[in-house]
């Protein structure tokens, strides 16, 4: 096979993959009536993953630390996410702190 | 839609079409071929298992592991569709819609308040992200090295400011932020020792710590709710 077959095989595969994992919750939920506390269950397992994806995107990069820029932006989002701040002044201002921090010199 | 969503909607499009313009860019300048970042972007639409694809072929890595370390990745999205499947529809639309869910979806489901909303805001930022996401890397792939350096606009931060931003509403309820305290503890202790996606998903572990809690919470008020007298003291704090 030649490497562009290869590489075409595997770009569908993890595709197919993907939208496997993707339908299970989707499907398996239509065919059964979950109860309320199961639902809970559902949601709060969710929260734990975006919040477990929050620090391992803000501080971690490859393996290793991210450097001080990045944490440092999203820890000056939080903080004005926490008193309430509109959502586009948070994201803008974690970004623009990890961009200055950047432009100063921190890695 | 209401027009604050829609405004935060847009700009996390804003963001995430420049990061796809960078990952576009990134991919053809290690030497892929052009159309595997949009081949990626169309049929994966998963910004971190794209990433780790094109990263590791493009470091002469074997394809079986680049699929492998990229499915581990979406595994997460197993546990979501279970939390929004909901939001989704009937026929088509669940076909559609199943392809679309990602973190940022996700949360900005999660995030709203009423049935109605969330439908909107899943498939307002579902929709748009798909476009989007794909216009970026079509872009960046044919510019070149245009904006590699994502980094240097802050925009690697911008992405988990996003997350927190949303989840954070459901952070504030204590048993909610305490699990949430351990998961995340869990995940950037095992970053170091597994394969990247893994470490996201052992945060679970911390599910039955946030289970209990509410169950007992629940049990508290339940009681107090029966017998007024015997818990005067905690009635009369307005806290859990």
């Amino acid at each position: 096979m030649s490497e562009q077959v290869i590489l075409i095989v595997a770009v569908v595969v993890l595709a197919a993959g993907t939208y496997a994992l993707r339908a299970c919750g989707p499907m398996l939920r239509e065919r059964v009536r979950l109860p309320q506390r199961a639902e809970e269950a559902m949601t709060l397992a969710a929260v734990l993953l975006l919040a477990a994806l929050v620090g391992t995107a803000a501080l971690t990069e490859a393996e290793g630390f991210a450097g001080w820029a990045r944490p440092a932006g999203v820890l000056v989002g939080g903080v004005l996410a926490w008193r309430k701040a509109p959502f586009v002044v948070v994201v803008l201002a974690a970004a623009a702190t990890a961009a200055l921090l950047r432009l100063a010199g921190v890695p | 839609m209401q027009g604050d969503l829609a405004r935060d909607i847009a700009l996390v499009l804003l963001a995430d079409g420049i990061v796809g313009l960078s990952f576009g860019a990134i991919a053809v300048g290690s030497g892929l071929p052009m159309w595997l970042p949009m081949l990626l972007s169309v049929l994966v639409f998963a910004g971190a298992a794209q990433f780790l694809f094109v990263g590791i072929i493009a470091a002469g890595g074997n394809p079986v592991a680049a699929v492998l370390a990229g499915l581990l990745v979406n595994a997460r999205h197993v546990p979501f569709g279970f939390a929004i499947g909901d939001v989704l529809g009937r026929g088509w639309r669940k076909w559609v819609g199943t392809h679309v869910m990602i973190d940022e979806t996700v949360a900005f489901a999660l995030a709203q308040r009423d049935a109605e909303r969330r439908k909107a805001a899943y498939w307002a930022c579902g929709v748009g992200l798909f476009v989007c996401w794909n216009v970026g890397v079509v872009l960046g792939a044919v510019a070149g090295t245009a904006v590699s350096d994502t980094a240097a606009l802050g925009l690697d931060a911008a992405f988990p400011a996003v997350l927190l931003a949303l989840v954070l509403p459901s952070l504030r309820d204590k048993a909610t932020g305490a699990a949430a305290l351990v998961g995340v503890a869990v995940a950037l202790a095992a970053t170091p020792l597994l394969p990247a996606g893994l470490p996201v998903l052992l945060s679970l572990l911390a599910l039955p710590i946030a289970l209990v809690l509410h169950e007992q919470r629940a049990r508290e008020r339940t009681a107090s709710a029966a017998d007024p007298a015997s818990s005067g003291e905690e009635a009369s704090c307005p806290s859990r």
